[in-house]
């Protein structure tokens, strides 16, 4: 069994970079994520694992730090919430494009705009859909609990070097701020690989190598582009995650993740009390999205209710797998308020069961 | 004594000057008589002189010189418009044995990237950077430059820069100069043989002294941009001289301490 | 007494016809060529041979890198 240690969401991540063998982190403060590098700077990661870290002058320039690190096979990684994490979508695009592994870590804040410093779930379609210019993809985790932000790093990174691809841990401020008990994982030494592609200087026994995502000419571009295309419909069967609670007698079904997920594991055994076999599927993925496996859910379930703190952005997402099958609605609230597991099965009575 | 033929002088063991073999057989795509290509080879030969290929990671800007790593036999990255600074911060802050230099134009450098160009500077990141100032933009098509010169015409100021309405140059390299954390900022151009050779030892100089990480080195050259301010390459250059030298003088801002 | 001789060789092809390297030779060695290469440019080349000195001014303001000097001293 790993230490175990009662952390801050936003401290996991940090202490999880470490232990991971990250090997640098750059960012700038913004709440409610300040703590990943505030924990960072305490814990003086260059004296435990040579690891950098390095307040930016902005998340323009974190970002771009990043895409400068990662363009020489380091693990890198930078985190911020919200409007940071908009600020650095010019960088993100670049980073796919030049196809590089780097962790990001959105802790994010309702908007839009400054918005507010509170939980939501806003920032979902800029996630799994794109956010920054061109067709790229973000491999998304969605934790649901302090140790699974503490989890994801380490596999936020397995995965973007496996497809040579960003990826996002997509979180909000309660998983961020919360302190839950984690299980943390043994520490592993940083890399001392040399990638072969990475730039480190040309050594005579190859040619240099060049990090860009520049191409002048169409049909190369497009190349690249289905390429990149290709290498999304592999994650997409490969990388699919999620969990199902209580599904195997549902005849309904909440769709949810992360903090939400939470409030309707709670709705779920509100319902059940009151008689409704409802279950939860709680994607971990949200790209690639469990769509194969929610369209199977309807074979079973009457109907679908997408919870999330937002107006409803992974609702589409379940309309599109269940290709109409069933019923599917939304509840959510926006703003950095949280709904309660009574509203929620409220909701589901009315929505679902009696709509 | 009977007289020497040319092919008794164009023989191997008499060749005094050539390109670097750090400069690639591409053709550069620059037009012709722009200082890019001449500021590229000057890089190219310290490199080559001081054996740096196999530890040197460059990054290259969006304007003119964005396809500078077709021409450079040597690792690079292609930087987002102004952020090759913040690129290269962390490239030598993870590998801080590397030579790791930027090369940016006035667009780049003095206005998206003016943030991080000061940021890296004033951190003292030990990193070169190279600044071509043009005056202009020239990849775009000759729009006004942060450093396009008052009264100066360019395709958004076509009845030249009025500074009441459009502001006024920016001489970051004066900066840049006054921040703690740079080591050695000099001002260069490639207009003349003369200054060519001047140039490339300040280049020199600015690559040597990252070894001793003291902070950043800057060397501004100024450049010309024939295309875009609609003149002969040779015109340009004396245009150059009789203007852009005026306002941006040549010379050492910062030299270190012996 | 001994004397410096010089030559140039151009890279005819890579040659943009920008004509820098002409004033940049104190010694007025190089013209351009009333022919031009594949893609239009007139490329510079030696009009006046005997006076190159291998001063190596044109080939180090040459934007292009498509001059090479040689140099020898004759007695």
């Amino acid at each position: 069994m790993g230490e175990l240690r009662l952390m801050k969401g936003n401290e996991a991540v940090a202490e999880a970079a470490i232990r991971a063998g990250a090997d640098g982190y750059f960012g700038y403060p913004i709440t409610p994520q300040s703590e990943v590098m505030e924990y960072l700077m305490a814990e003086k990661p260059h004296e435990r694992t040579g690891m950098v870290v390095l307040q930016a002058e902005s998340e323009l320039a974190a970002i771009n730090m990043v895409y400068g690190g990662a363009a020489c096979g380091k693990k890198v990684m930078t985190s911020s919430s919200s409007p940071g994490i908009s600020l650095m979508q010019e960088g993100i695009s670049y980073i796919a494009g030049a196809e590089l592994p780097c962790l990001l870590v959105n802790v994010v804040r309702g908007g839009p705009g400054l918005g507010t410093i509170q939980p939501a779930q806003s920032d979902y379609f800029q996630s799994v859909k794109g956010g920054g210019h061109g067709d790229y993809r973000l491999i998304t985790l969605a934790p649901a609990s302090v140790q699974e932000m503490s989890d994801f790093v380490r596999l936020g990174f397995e995965l973007a070097f496996k497809y040579r691809n960003p990826a996002m841990i997509l979180s909000d401020g309660a998983i961020g701020q919360m302190m839950e008990k984690v299980e943390l994982f043994d520490p592993v030494p940083r890399s001392k690989e040399i990638l072969p592609w990475a730039t480190t200087g040309k050594t005579p026994d190859r040619e240099r190598n060049i990090i860009t995502s520049l191409d002048l000419d169409p049909k190369r571009q497009e190349d690249f582009n289905l390429k990149l295309q290709k290498k999304y419909r592999e994650i997409e069967e490969k990388e699919v995650r999620f969990e199902k609670i209580q599904c195997d007698d549902a005849e309904y079904l909440f769709v949810a993740y992360g903090t939400s997920s939470r409030v309707v594991q709670k709705a779920v055994q509100l319902a059940r009390s009151r008689g409704i076999r409802v279950g939860l599927f709680r994607p971990i993925t949200l790209w690639p999205f469990p769509s194969k496996e929610i369209f199977a859910m309807t074979e079973q379930v009457k109907g679908i209710l997408s919870v999330e703190m937002s107006a409803g952005q992974m609702v589409e997402d379940i309309r599109l797998a269940v290709k109409g099958k069933i019923k599917v609605d939304y509840y959510g609230r926006m703003g950095g308020i949280i709904p309660t597991p009574d509203e929620v099965v409220e909701m589901l009575e009315k929505k679902i069961i009696g709509g | 004594m009977a007289e020497i033929t040319l092919d008794q002088i164009i023989q191997p063991e008499n060749m005094v000057y050539t390109r670097s073999r750090i400069m690639t057989d591409t053709v550069l795509h620059y037009c012709p008589g722009c200082g890019h290509g001449t500021v590229h080879r000057l890089l190219a030969e310290v490199i080559e002189e001081l054996d740096l290929q196999s530890e040197t990671i460059g990054i290259t800007p969006v304007g003119c010189s964005v396809l500078m790593y077709n021409y450079m036999d040597i690792d690079m990255q292609e930087a987002a418009h102004g952020r090759a600074p913040a690129l290269a911060t962390a490239i030598k802050r993870l590998m801080s044995e590397k030579f790791v230099f930027t090369y940016q134009g006035d667009g780049d450098l003095a206005a998206i990237g003016t943030a991080e160009t000061i940021h890296a500077c004033n951190r003292g990141e030990n990193i070169t950077i190279l600044f071509i100032n043009n005056g202009i933009y020239g990849m775009t098509g000759g729009q006004m430059a942060p450093t396009t010169l008052p009264d100066m015409k360019a395709s958004t100021c076509p009845y030249g820069r009025d500074v009441q309405m459009m502001g006024n140059p920016l001489k970051i390299t004066d900066i840049v100069a006054t921040l703690p954390g740079s080591y050695y900022v000099t001002r260069q151009s490639v207009h003349t043989p003369g200054n060519v050779r001047k140039a490339k030892k300040a280049i020199r100089k600015a690559v040597e002294y990252q070894k001793r990480n003291q902070g950043t080195c800057f060397v501004e050259i100024v450049s010309n941009c024939n295309s875009g301010w609609k003149m002969t390459p040779v015109d340009a250059n004396q245009w150059l001289e009789e203007n852009m030298l005026p306002f941006y003088p040549l010379g050492d801002l910062k030299v270190p301490e012996e | 007494m001994a004397k410096v001789r010089g030559a140039i060789v151009v890279d005819t092809e890579r040659c943009k016809g920008c004509e820098l390297c002409v004033g940049a030779c104190p010694t007025d060695v190089i013209g351009m060529a009333e022919e031009v290469n594949s893609k239009g440019y007139h490329y510079a080349y030696m009009k006046n041979p005997e006076a190159c000195t291998g001063c190596v001014n044109c080939a180090i303001i040459c934007p292009d890198g498509v001059i090479s000097v040689y140099r020898v001293k004759t007695t």
